[in-house]
Order: structure tokens, then sequence, then C-alpha cells
């Protein structure tokens, strides 16, 4: 239980301290040092959660349970590896006059601030305590997003700003409607709004306005996850902040939104019993899944390729945890660890790429293996596991979710395999000139840490061979919280 | 039932109620930004005061302290604050051209009886003194959005975004008692560092684009070309 203050203070103090001395040569260190600290700390809790089933602390404002524990360990790692990437790369930076003291100082705090946020989204219990943690993730990333000041990042950072505010409006608005429905019963008081109290009298809620509810959590936190017609912000916000930034937005805040709204779904199927949670769900997984495939094609910005990546990936597991059943909500867990583990990897990469080819183009990146063996094969290793090549864990979760697909709704299944076949080859065209091509005349090597590189893939890849048995404990306990049942 | 059977109190809530979606047509067709400051203004004063007079009715005490919260920072804090830039930026003689008058107003108007139609449901099952103003909350959300798709400037951008926020925490106020207290106070918290942020934002946007057209802001776009 300690373990949950202290994950929750940490990075709290962590951001005080940055805030005053985030722009000393040792920062990026300290940075590093507090998300390792943290990490350990993610890992005690699990320990706990697994030893002693659900942690409620007292009031029961936060809680973790098998659903979110791994989450908040995965949030962890993430957060820790990025780190320990972004200290050299953002060093790198200020040695190139992209940023000043100021702005290191505010990156290094803001960092912390949105791990913070993370955490706060995971961990609590209280549905609007999650609002104000998802909205506060928001603004602690949006001055990261312009962090370079150029007019690019300005206009990106605006619309991330405005379309994210706006659309997380509507969830509070469906936050609302749920300490409405709670109200309706009586006698609940401030603990109508608890999750754990909603979950409990789910099926005492009024159907007709928690549909309503869930509409505007939908689009409210869909927003945040990239749901199409509603990803706009994603790509610009992905490409013009730094690195670093992308990584975690990409892993982490992509993830935790999607979090938000099954955790929604699970109160609204106990109170409505028909499946129109879950139909809305896969309409919209599924749109953006297509979308992003479709899009992958055009772009010319290695970062906004990969962001493209990320809309598809998302929509591929709200689909997935639309459609429901032990089979699909298991893929898409493991699905969500395995995504944002490849995915951090591969911002990782991009970045030092980007920094090789002093340019985010793809046409001006060119012979990445050549120059720096590392950084080519991780790319390209980092874009086969992406992409669903066996024996990575994407490959796994993507077969369990055509598999359940094939058993629930047949005839969505060519429209998921044409889905990845199109995405696949939209991130080959793009790579296969990128890592093979000629490499430009005194293109040099830069320092890297490959450490969190390797870590990820290799961790990708052990998914895919096997499932440890505490992890697929987790999984299955999570599958049962989510779909009533364990998988077969 | 019949409007008669309301006590004063609940006919004074109605009526501030209307007033508040009178401020967002107003917002609507103010072009000066010194005049749609002072609606903006206008309106956190009227939700705040439809607030404490829930809190009266009602006997929530706790509802003063949401009343005070809005009254602070969305009819003072806020609004000074974007006077103040308005000033320092150097823009408080632009007029802004409002496109298409006659149809964004009839827009909104048919917003109004669409969200009178969505919150239906809501109504019926509520049985405090402020549920018919659940329906004006959810409109003061949607002519929020109006307002910022059918104008350019920046600060008017801003301006809708916390109407929206006005809308959204009336809402709160009209359908319940008013969210938990933490709840409330995480809120209020959100809204100023974004208030806040949107100042900082400002600057950049004028130092990158010389403007606060966000019609300007064209250079990242779905397809690079």
């Amino acid at each position: 239980m300690i373990a949950l203050y202290l994950v929750l203070l940490v990075p709290l103090l962590g951001m005080a301290f940055l805030a005053s001395f985030g722009h000393r040569l040792r920062a990026g260190r300290v940075n590093v040092l507090i998300c390792v600290f943290t990490f350990v700390l993610t890992l005690v809790l699990a320990v706990d959660v697994l030893i002693d089933g659900i942690i409620t602390l007292p009031g029961k404002q936060f809680r973790v349970d098998a659903f979110n524990v791994y989450l908040i360990v995965l949030t962890g790692f993430v957060g820790m590896t990025t780190a320990i990437f972004s200290g050299p790369y953002m060093e790198n930076e200020r040695n190139h006059g992209r940023l000043n003291d100021t702005r290191l100082r505010l990156y290094h705090a803001m960092y912390q601030g949105f791990m913070l946020s993370m955490y706060l989204v995971l961990a609590t219990n209280n549905m609007g305590i999650l609002w104000v943690s998802m909205e506060g993730a928001t603004l602690a990333t949006v001055l990261l997003v312009s962090l370079y000041r150029t007019p690019e990042s300005i206009e990106a950072a605006w619309k991330y700003f405005i379309l994210c505010g706006v659309g997380i409006a509507q969830a509070l608005f469906g936050t609302v409607l749920l300490y409405f429905a709670a109200n309706q019963m009586g006698g609940l008081g401030d603990r109508a709004l608890l999750w754990s109290v909603l979950y409990e009298h789910a099926s005492q809620l009024n159907p007709t306005v928690m549909e309503l509810a869930f509409v505007f959590l939908l689009v409210g936190y869909g927003t945040k996850i990239g749901l199409a017609p509603l990803h706009n912000w994603l790509p610009d916000a992905h490409s013009e902040g730094p690195t670093p930034m992308s990584a975690v937005l990409s892993g982490l805040l992509l993830n935790d939104a999607l979090y938000a709204v099954v955790r929604c779904k699970m109160l609204v199927d106990g109170s409505v019993g028909s499946p129109l949670a879950g139909y809305l769900m896969m309409g919209f997984g599924l749109l953006s899944f297509l979308v992003a495939a479709l899009f992958l094609h055009r772009q010319r910005d290695i970062k906004r390729l990969f962001s493209y990546s990320s809309i598809e990936h998302m929509g591929l597991m709200t689909f997935a945890f639309g459609m429901g059943g032990p089979l699909a909500t298991f893929a898409a867990l493991l699905h969500m660890t395995v995504h944002s583990l490849t995915k951090s990897a591969i911002f990782v990469t991009v970045g030092h790429a980007a920094q090789i080819a002093r340019t985010q183009k793809i046409e001006h990146i060119r012979g990445l293996i050549k120059t720096q063996p590392v950084i080519g094969w991780g790319l390209t290793v980092g874009t086969l596991a992406i992409a669903g090549f066996p024996p990575f864990g994407v490959f796994t979760s993507e077969f369990l979710l055509l598999t359940a697909t094939m058993h629930i709704h047949p005839w969505l299944t060519p429209l998921l395999l044409l889905g990845i076949g199109i995405a696949f080859a939209g991130l080959f065209r793009n790579l296969q000139p990128m890592v093979y091509g000629l490499a430009p005349q005194g293109q040099k090597a830069v320092k890297v840490n490959h450490w969190p590189i390797m870590a990820h893939l290799g961790l990708v890849l052990w998914l895919g061979l096997a499932i440890p048995g505490f992890l697929s404990d987790w999984f299955n306990q999570a599958t049962n919280l989510i779909a009533g049942s364990f998988p077969q | 039932m019949d409007i008669t059977q309301y006590t004063f109190y609940e006919q004074a809530i109605l009526f501030i109620a209307a007033l508040v979606v009178f401020t967002s047509f107003l917002m609507l067709a103010q072009r000066s930004l010194f005049g749609l400051i002072y609606v903006f203004a206008w309106q956190g004063l009227m939700v705040s005061m439809t607030t404490a007079l829930s809190a009266y009715v009602t006997q929530f005490h706790h509802l003063y302290v949401s009343a005070l919260i809005t009254l602070v920072l969305k009819a003072i804090l806020i609004p000074l604050m974007l006077h103040r830039l308005i000033i320092r930026l150097d823009i408080h003689r632009e007029v802004e051209t409002v496109l298409y008058p006659a149809y964004t107003m009839t827009a909104a108007a048919a917003l109004v009886m669409f969200s009178y139609y969505v919150v239906l449901p809501i109504e019926q099952l509520s049985s405090l003194a402020t549920r018919n103003t659940i329906a004006v909350s959810l409109a003061v959300v949607l002519l929020g959005m109006l307002l910022m798709i059918s104008r350019r400037q920046a600060v008017t951008h801003v301006v809708g975004f916390m109407s929206i926020e006005n809308g959204l925490f009336f809402a709160a106020v009209a359908s319940t008692q008013g969210m938990p207290m933490v709840v409330e106070l995480g809120i209020a918290f959100d809204v100023l560092v974004a208030a806040v942020l949107f100042g900082v934002f400002f600057f950049h946007i004028r130092s990158s684009i010389d403007s606060l057209d966000v019609d300007q802001l064209n250079r990242l776009s779905e397809v690079e070309r």
C-alpha cells in the first residue's frame, strides 16, 4: 500500500525538483534516477497486488486491480527507458542550439508532470479525478509539443490544445451524466463517482442515461486515443514535439485514454444490457484502423508515418475491446503491452535516425544500416514487429484477435486482414530505402544508448515466443474482470 | 408541469438560466474582442448566481463554494487576464468579421432545440428543482463549440473554450448537486492552468505568424504536399 503512495509522490517531488534544477548538466541523469526509482516502486506495487489482490487506499480514492496494475508497471518501464534515451538526446539537441536552459528545465519538469498524471489516471478510482488527470496530461505535454518554437510546432501544439481540450470537455459531460445516474439511486453522496461503487451498482443505473453518457465519454476520451475522425492532432503533436515526448505519448497516453474508455464500457455494459457500447467502439475502432492504414501511404515525415501507425493500432485495440468476449479482450490487453513497447522503441530509433540525417523527411533519410547498424537494424526489426511479423508479440495478439473475430463476426475478418496488409505495405515502402539506401556523403553516427531499444524489442520478442506465467495470470484476471469470463 | 406551480426561487433559477443561453447567443454575434470578454464575464456571473440560488433552494451548502469558485474564476480572473492580454498584444481595435451571421444564429437556435431533445430522458428522471436547466447547460456547451468553429481569432477560440467549461460546470450543478468537492477543485485548477497556458500561446502564435488569426496556422496537413 505504501508503494502506491510513493508511486504518486515520487514523480510529484521529481517535478518540483526538476522545475528548479532541470537545466543543470546532470538533470537528465536525475530524471533517469527518478524514473528508475518509480519503476522499482511500481514493481513492488505489482508484487503487492499479486499477493493481496485488489489494493484500495483508505477513502477508496485509489484502487489498483489486475487491469490497471500491469499498465502501471508498463508506464513505469516505458517512462524509465524513454528517460534513459532522453538524456543524451536532449543534450545533443541543446548542443545543436535548438534548446536553451529554460526550455530544458521546462522539459524535465513536465516529463515528470506527465508521468504523474499518467499514474493518477491509472490508479484513481474516482471518475472525476480520472478526467482531471487526463486533462492534466494534456496541459503537461502541450508546451512540450511546442518546445522548439518553430511555426510548425506552435501550430501543432495549438491544434493539440484546442482539439483535445474541446474533446475531453465532452468526456466531462459524460462524467456528469455518470454522476447523475449514480445519484438517482440515492444515498451514495460523494462516493457516487467512485468506479468501484458504480461497478457494484451498475445494474441499477438508468440505461438511457448511461447510453448517453457513454457516447460523450467515448467521443471525449476517444479524441485522446486518436480515433478517427478526431485524430488530427495526433500526427502533428507526435511529429513536431521532441522525440522522447512522441515515445511516451504513443506508448503511454494513448493506452491510458483507451483504459479510461474500457473502464466506462464496463460500467455501461453492466447497466444497459445491450451491446451498444461495444458496437460504437467497434465502429470507431475499425474506421480509425482503416483510415490510418491508408494514410500511411501518403506520409513524407518519418515521425508522422509512425504516428499514423499508432492510430492504426489504437483503432485495432478499440475494436477488440468493443467486440468483447474473453479471447478478444485478452488479445487487446496483450496488444496494448506489445504496441506500447514496440512503438516507443521505434520512436527512440526514429529520433536517432532523424539526428543522423538531420531531418525528419523520409526522402532524405538514407543508408541507416551502413552509417549506424544499431539504429538501422533497430528500425528494421521494430517495424517488422509493429507490422505484425512472427515471432514478435504483435503477431500473437493480432492472431488472437483475428481468431476471435472469426468466431464472433466472421464477415469483419477480411476487413482486418486487408487493413493489416495495407499498413504493412505503407510501412515497408518507406522503410526499405531508409535503411538500405545509399548513405549520403559525410553522414556520421551519433552517440546512442542502445540499451532501451534492445530491452523493448527483446521483451516484445519474448512475449511473442512465450508469455511468462505471472503475466498471463494477470491478463487472465484482467480479462475476467472486463469480459466476465476467463479465456479458454 | 405548469410554470405557475414553481416557487419564486425556482422561477428565478429558470430566468437566470435563460439569460445564460442568451449570453451565449450574444457571444456569437459579438464582433469586438472587448465586447466578447464582457459578455463572457456576464455569463460567468450568471452561472455563479444560478449556482448560489440552487444552493439556497436545495440546501446543499457546498454549492456556495462552487458558486464562489465560478465567480472568482470565470467572472473575474479569466476575463481580467484576457483583457490585459488583449491590451498587451495591442489587438483591442481589431474587429472580427462574423461570417454568415444569419446562418450562425439559425444553427445556434437549432442546437438549443437539439439539446432539449437529447436531455429529455434525463429531465424526466430528475427530481431536482434545477432539472429544466440541464438542456441549457448542454446548449451552452454546443454554442461554445459553434463559436469556436465560426471564428478565426485565437482569443475568440479561448473564450469559446472557457464558455464550454461554463456549460459543463452548469451541467454538474443543474443535473446533480454539483460534483464532489475534490473533483470540482481539480477541474478549477485545470481551467486556471489552461487559461495561463493560453496566454503563453497567444504570444507564441503572434511571434510565429505575426497575427492571431488561426486560419494562418496551415503549415501542417493530413497529407503532405
